[in-house]
Parts: C-alpha cells; sequence; structure tokens
C-alpha cells in the first residue's frame, strides 16, 4: 500500500517536470526564433556608398605663411558631426602626405570627435549680434597629434586657424572653435599656440592666399 | 662719541657745500631723461624645453642665448633691459607677464625659434583692440595695446629687411602675450631659405643670430626715437 503523502509528492514531481518541459520546449523555439531573425538580417547586399560632395578646405601653406582655399570632392555622412569630422581628416590627410606644404604627421586618425554644441554668448554685442542657431564646435584631438606636431607659433597658429576655417567653410553655423587633447583641456598645441581659449571661426576664415 | 662724529661731519659737510642762495643761482636741472625700458622674454626654459631645433638645439637654449645677445646690444646703446629668465630656468606665461607688466615697458619682445617655415615671424596678438580701461581683464590686457604693438611689429619688420631678412607678420594667440599691458611682438627666428625650400642660412650659424640681433637692437633704438618724439 502506497501511501498518501507519496501519492502526493509523486504528483507534484510529475507536474514540475512536465511544466519545466514546457518551459524548456519554449526557450528553444524562441532560441530558434532569435537565430532565424539574425540570419535574416545578416548583410546580403554591399552597403550603399554616399555620393561625393564638394567640400572647402582652407589649406596652410608653411613656405608663405598663407591660408588657401581649395575644393576637394570626398564622400561626407548626414550627420553634421560626422561631416565636420570627415573634412577635418582629409585636411589632416593632406598635411601627413610626404610632400605637404604643411607637414603635420596623425593623418585623419588625429581627429576623434567633433562635438557640436549651441554656441554661448561671447562676446556678442547689440553691433554683432550672435546670428540664431550657432553652434560651437568642440574639436578632440588625440594626444598622439599633439605630440608630434611640428613646434612653432606658425606651424601651430596655422593648423588651429585651418582647422577653424575648414570647419566654417563646410558648416556655416559654427561660429565658434574649442580644442581638447584626448578629451582634456591642454594648455598649448605643441608649446605655443593657446588652446585654452574659444577661437572665434570668422576670424580664421582666410581670403584666396590672405595671411593669418 | 657716535653722536660728536656725526655733528662734526654734518658741520664740515655743511661747510663745504654751503653756498649763498644769492651768490650763484644754481643751473636749471635738466629734465631726467624719459624711462625706456625693454622687456626680453627667452621663451620656455627649465622643463619646458620648447621645440628641438637642427642638431639637436633646444628652442630654450637658442633664446637664452638671443637674449642674453640681445641684451648686451641694448645695453650698450644706453637702454635699460628686464629679462624675464636668464637660466634655465621655468617661469610661467603668467610669471613672464607679471615681469612685464611690472616693468612698464615700452616693448615688450618674446624670442622663439623654430623650424619650420622661413626667416623672421612677426606676431601680434590677434585679440580685437580695445580702448584702455582701469580695470582689465588678466587674460585680454593685451587688448588696450594691440595698435601700439602692431607699429612695433611694423618698425622691427622694416629693420629686419633692411638687414636683408625675410619676414612674416601674422596674429596668434600666446598665453604670455594676451596678459602683457605694453606694445608686445613675439619674435620667432627660422633658418632662411631658398625658393625651393632649401636652407641656406641655419639656425646655428652665428653669423645669423648676430645679424638677427643687431637687427632687432637697431629696431628698439628706432622705436626709442620714436616713442620719444613730442
Amino acid at each position: 500500500m502506497i501511501p498518501r503523502y507519496q501519492k502526493i509528492l509523486f504528483g507534484i514531481l510529475l507536474l514540475a517536470s512536465l511544466v519545466m518541459g514546457v518551459a524548456l520546449w519554449q526557450l528553444r523555439e524562441r532560441a530558434h526564433q532569435r537565430m532565424i531573425a539574425g540570419q535574416d538580417s545578416a548583410p546580403t547586399r554591399a552597403p550603399e556608398v554616399v555620393s561625393a560632395e564638394q567640400a572647402t578646405l582652407v589649406v596652410a601653406n608653411d613656405s608663405d605663411s598663407s591660408l588657401l582655399t581649395q575644393v576637394h570632392s570626398l564622400p561626407l555622412p548626414a550627420d553634421t558631426g560626422a561631416r565636420a569630422r570627415a573634412v577635418l581628416g582629409k585636411l589632416l590627410d593632406i598635411y601627413a602626405a610626404p610632400d605637404a606644404a604643411h607637414p603635420v604627421p596623425g593623418g585623419g586618425n588625429a581627429v576623434t570627435q567633433v562635438f557640436l554644441l549651441p554656441a554661448p554668448e561671447i562676446g556678442a554685442s547689440s553691433q554683432n549680434p550672435q546670428p540664431t542657431g550657432a553652434q560651437l564646435a568642440v574639436v578632440n584631438l588625440t594626444g598622439s597629434f599633439a605630440a608630434s606636431h611640428p613646434s612653432g607659433i606658425e606651424p601651430e597658429t596655422l593648423t588651429v586657424l585651418s582647422i577653424c576655417g575648414t570647419l566654417r567653410a563646410n558648416l556655416p553655423s559654427v561660429t565658434q572653435v574649442r580644442f581638447l587633447v584626448d578629451g582634456q583641456q591642454r594648455a598649448t598645441l605643441a608649446g605655443h599656440a593657446d588652446l585654452t581659449r574659444t577661437y572665434l571661426a570668422t576670424d580664421a576664415v582666410p581670403a584666396e592666399g590672405a595671411h593669418p | 662719541m657716535r653722536w660728536t662724529s656725526c655733528f662734526i661731519a654734518a658741520l664740515v659737510a655743511g661747510g663745504l657745500s654751503g653756498q649763498p642762495a644769492s651768490a650763484q643761482a644754481p643751473p636749471a636741472p635738466a629734465p631726467p631723461p624719459a624711462r625706456f625700458v625693454v622687456v626680453l622674454d627667452a621663451a620656455h626654459g627649465g622643463n619646458d624645453t620648447g621645440g628641438r631645433l637642427a642638431n639637436n638645439q633646444l628652442e630654450k637654449s637658442f633664446t637664452l642665448a638671443l637674449s642674453g645677445r640681445l641684451q648686451s646690444l641694448l645695453a650698450a646703446r644706453g637702454i635699460q633691459v628686464v629679462t624675464t629668465r636668464d637660466s634655465d630656468a621655468t617661469v610661467e606665461p603668467d610669471r613672464r607677464a607679471e615681469i612685464a607688466n611690472h616693468a612698464q615697458a615700452q616693448a615688450c619682445l618674446s624670442l622663439h625659434a623654430s623650424e619650420s617655415g622661413s626667416g623672421i615671424h612677426l606676431f601680434t596678438s590677434s585679440l580685437a583692440p580695445a580702448q584702455p580701461a582701469r580695470f582689465t581683464p588678466w587674460r585680454t590686457a593685451q587688448a588696450a595695446w594691440v595698435t601700439r604693438s602692431l607699429a612695433l611689429a611694423g618698425t622691427l619688420n622694416s629693420a629686419l629687411l633692411h638687414a636683408g631678412m625675410s619676414v612674416t607678420l601674422g596674429r596668434t594667440t600666446l598665453p604670455a602675450i594676451d596678459s602683457m599691458t605694453c606694445p608686445a611682438v613675439a619674435i620667432e627666428i627660422t633658418p632662411e631659405r631658398s625658393a625651393d625650400h632649401q636652407t641656406t642660412t641655419g639656425l646655428d650659424d652665428k653669423n645669423y643670430q648676430a645679424s638677427v640681433a643687431t637687427a632687432l637692437a637697431a629696431a628698439i633704438v628706432e622705436w626709442r626715437m620714436e616713442a620719444q618724439q613730442p
């Protein structure tokens, strides 16, 4: 004769086994669905390349301390921050070329991010009011770029002004530019050009062949 | 004893120097010469080596040597010179500006050197000119002096061109210069290069260094003459 409590315990264990079996079956089904969904999202087509656009670069020249505008055709993303980084990357690629007129090692990877923020009202006056929608561009450079940058007032000033001018030429809403190195504020670029201040992009846009 | 000696000494001195005022009118004292002080700021120093020049020379050493040479030339011309450093010492930009502002100088020259570019680069502050005020912000104190700084750069430019050097004028943002309350110019000496960018005269050329210092001294003398004109 089987005691009553053993019958109840057996029933509970049997019920628990059935519930666990159903749960495992459902989990298996979910995993299978996820796997199928992942297969559906696998890339089956090559990504479309963005069509090239005209970008204006303000390129420095050490031989006569000039800033010259050059128009290049390159693919630009729609996002303004990514677009700013792309044009600055192209500018620094030109400087990293072997026959560059303003040789600076580092290349396009020297700009890690460009943040676009609403521009604060610095120096705004009734005669020269801040334009609506004005933006402050915060350019984050790599420490290796700053460490390898040629030291000197002229080369550092030309680099800073060409970055400001290039941003202004491609993003007219950018009125102010600040610089970070590895996410931190730094006193100078390579011992001379002040990186603690806010640069006005309008001051950096040169005329063709103009001096800084 | 001590008081007696002093009393006798005073009597003797009075007797020797005492002249009746009515006997002979003393000559009118000549007006004191206008105080003319030049501040020489040898950039970098100490832990801040500055750029690395040809032959492994450091910018801080080059600027210190040029400052010493220029100081001698100016002193020989009767010009009082105040330097921001006379040794390989670290001097912060704010301290350099403090020294210059305390000297109330008529010209402040910040000396730099670089292997980039060609000839002599003359930089003035990129701050927008402003009217002098009783209280000015420290970081933009140079704004009230920008016009005079541009005039000083013009005088330096003329002297250097007269000495046969190529000169580039520019505006920049240097923390020390922007806080100075004097006509201030940053002078960056670079090698002389030919049209095909080949170095014709390096920074280690003693004659080149002497020529630059002589031209700068001549410019300061010219600047003093302009300053003393009514």
